[in-house]
């Protein structure tokens, strides 16, 4: 079992430095970069040291430098945990991070939750009780909420919030803890924003997971040892919960580190923008449209380790559930 | 798929006693009614939205006029003294300061009746580029030049939301077709050839899908998105998305491909083919491609709806498509925001008409899933 982890957390590693490069070249593909679109800027304003300053600029970020270099040099340091300094807010991208990575790791937490907490009861019961009018309605609903991105019904929501209620759903605060310290009050206001928008980015991934539950389950009630379970008189719940399910499970979890994780994560960064909440998606839309390179690298690449950490507890608890994984 | 490898004597006659499988696939698929649905709704859409916008929309895309941001005006058979015309109508539109909401906003004003028409003339087109032509299905007749007909009101410009749904629909469904057919394309050769030489070109796809997947694609969508460069004519910032899409989505197509070309290429019929000669290409794209088509398809279908979508969502956000080029992003790009829904919340008319497309893209696709299985009891 160590043996797997370390295998697989160098594998992690790996990735980590080739998405880190690859997601550095897209960076600095777009011609130009921030400073020549301030430039323009300060021109139009007919500020006259505007190239002097930007030469300034250039030397102090070390954009003047070869591309390898500005890569390597970003790279061991980010290592040693500065991320470098983003351009249009003029400060450390490390502490723009710090003050959203809680709220995305948080978001994309219970969004995962209430995903599996609604998905597993509804597509065993759903698989347990076939074609009956509990199980048509929730293949129906299932099949509506596969077909309605997250971002779509944030508008809508959004929709009914304004026009028909009247009321504000924007933001994970109420005005009165925005800049507070945090508090037990404060967390339980978070809890009672934070399920609407967590809500909204989970119905997708609900609507799937509920229909593969149900066809695994479905599958795995025919084999003989549901069977045999039966057959030596077990209570219908056990057979079901303590068998049937223990099995159907599995692909579920192999589902959640390759599927549901990078729909999560997408998804909530577009929940995120539609309802303004302070998470690292609206943040990184931004500093792709201002070209804002070192903000955004560090984006993709926390996106992309949150998203290795997710697959590798995903393979760990397959592997504790599942002991075949494990010689593979 | 062993008929397909029958010469053309023995198929004749076999036909008599069995029926091709796409035959039975169309049996199949004729019985599920809501795939049916869903296809006969995707066929309608594409056949108005793509061939006929400029017929069906009652205005030209850039129609600007003197009423911004006005509502729908509701489509009417009984007047305010209560006189019923068989001909619907609508009322015309009045300028009104709201003390409210402190804003300019045009109200309908009963004394002014509009009668609706099918067949009007209106701004003049080019259907399919070449075919010239003044009529609109349907539209107002007046004398009144200002006479307008606004089903699901106006935008800023004061340009008819209703025909501009219905032109950005054009570029937002071409996308996922068109995206989709460059996925095939990609994902089954590369597919086929990583499952059949496996070798350094299996290695490449193995790897290369691995490392799309350690990317979360929203993200990378975005981020590659926002590299194409600003000064592109409209037309390649459309091709440069398409091909974004599709290189970002193909990997799991080719692995797909691969697992089937593992299993296929161990049958008799390919060994058969083999030492008549065949050569490896005409195995692989005349014997064993063939084979996984069906399964090709169906998962095609079922993406579509998420390359539409990441169009949608990318244009949204200002990364995509840009105004001239109207998208059914582009059209949420002003809808989206706090501002619009609250004083022009019409504009979401433009979300319906995504799901709509999205939903029987999903019942068409599940349909087909079932039916490409056609021996199967279910």
């Amino acid at each position: 079992m160590v043996n797997y982890i370390l295998r697989r957390l160098g594998y992690a590693v790996i990735m980590i430095v080739l998405v880190s490069f690859v997601g550095f070249c897209i960076i600095k593909l777009p011609p130009g970069d921030f400073l020549t679109q301030k430039l323009e800027q300060l021109r139009a304003r007919g500020d006259r040291s505007a190239e002097s300053q930007i030469e300034a600029l250039r030397a102090k970020y070390g954009l003047d430098r070869p591309f390898m270099v500005q890569y390597t040099t970003w790279a061991v340091n980010f290592l040693k945990g500065d991320f470098g300094e983003s351009f249009q807010y003029e400060r450390p991208v490390k502490d723009l991070l710090g003050e959203r990575l809680t709220m995305t790791v948080v978001l994309a937490l219970a969004t995962l939750i209430i995903t599996w907490v609604l998905a597993i009861p509804l597509g065993v019961y759903s698989a347990v009780r076939q074609y009956s009018l509990g199980d048509q309605i929730i293949t129906t609903i299932s099949f509506i909420g596969i077909g309605i991105p997250g971002f779509l019904l944030a508008l809508i929501i959004l929709f009914f919030a304004i026009v028909v209620l009247n009321q504000d759903v924007l933001g994970l605060f109420s005005k009165e803890y925005i800049d507070a310290p945090w508090s037990v009050g404060k967390v339980i206001d978070l809890l009672k924003h934070l399920w609407i928008p967590a809500l909204i980015s989970a119905v997708t991934g609900t609507g799937g997971l509920i229909r593969i539950m149900r066809g695994n389950l479905l599958e795995t009630m025919g084999q003989p040892f549901v069977e045999a379970a039966r057959a030596r008189g077990l209570r219908n719940r056990d057979v079901i919960w303590k068998h049937a399910v223990r099995v159907a499970i599995n692909p579920l979890i192999v589902i959640l580190g390759s599927e549901a994780l990078p729909g999560i994560i997408g998804g909530n960064a577009l929940v995120s923008i539609v309802l303004n909440l302070p998470t690292i998606g609206p943040l990184f839309v931004d500093s792709l449209r201002r070209l804002d390179m070192y903000l955004a690298g560090t984006c993709i690449v926390f996106f992309t380790i949150l998203l290795l950490v997710g697959n590798l507890l995903a393979d760990l608890v397959l592997a504790w559930v599942d002991p075949r994984i494990r010689l593979e | 798929m062993a008929a397909a490898t029958l010469d053309s004597s023995q198929k004749g006659k076999q036909k008599q006693v069995s029926q091709s499988y796409w035959s039975l696939v169309w049996w199949k698929f004729r019985k599920n009614r809501i795939a049916v649905i869903g296809g006969f709704i995707l066929l309608v859409m594409y056949v108005l939205i793509c061939i006929f916008a400029e017929f069906i929309a009652p205005y030209d895309l850039e129609h600007k006029t003197n009423y911004p941001e006005a509502r729908p005006q509701t489509i009417r058979f009984l007047d305010s003294e209560g006189n019923f015309s068989i001909r619907p109508f609508v009322y015309g539109l009045e300028k009104k300061i709201d003390d409210k909401l402190r804003k300019r906003v045009f109200v309908e004003n009963p004394q002014v009746k509009y009668p609706i028409h099918f067949f009007v003339k209106g701004d003049p087109y080019k259907l399919l580029g070449f075919i010239p032509g003044d009529i609109h299905l349907f539209g107002v007749q007046s004398d009144n030049p200002e006479a307008y007909i606004f089903i699901m009101g106006t935008d800023s410009n004061g340009r008819d939301f209703f025909s501009r749904i219905i032109f950005g629909g054009r570029l937002s469904m071409l996308i996922g077709l068109l995206g989709q057919f460059l996925t095939i394309i990609f994902g089954s050769i590369l597919g086929a050839i990583s499952g059949y030489y496996g070798g350094a070109v299996d290695m490449f796809v193995q790897r290369f899908t691995e490392f799309l997947s350690a990317f979360p694609d929203i993200p990378l969508f975005m981020a590659l998105a926002a590299a194409i460069p600003k000064f592109w004519s409209p037309i390649a910032v459309y091709f440069m998305l398409t091909i974004i899409l599709a290189f970002v989505r193909w990997g799991g197509l080719a692995r797909q491909v691969r697992g089937l070309i593992l299993s296929l290429r161990e049958r008799e019929y390919v060994l058969a083919a083999r030492s008549a000669g065949a050569s490896d290409s005409r195995i692989m794209f005349r014997h064993l491609l063939p084979g996984t088509m069906s399964h090709v398809i169906v998962i095609a279908t079922l993406s579509i709806p998420g390359m539409i979508l990441s169009e949608t969502a990318l244009s949204w956000l200002g990364l995509g498509l840009r105004p001239p080029l109207t998208s059914w992003g582009v059209l949420l790009q002003e809808a989206g925001t706090v501002y619009a829904i609250r004083f022009t919340p019409w504009q979401l008319w433009t979300v319906v008409f995504i799901l709509i497309t999205i939903m029987a893209y999903n019942m068409l696709g599940d349909g087909l899933r079932d039916a490409m299985d056609p021996y199967s009891a279910r």
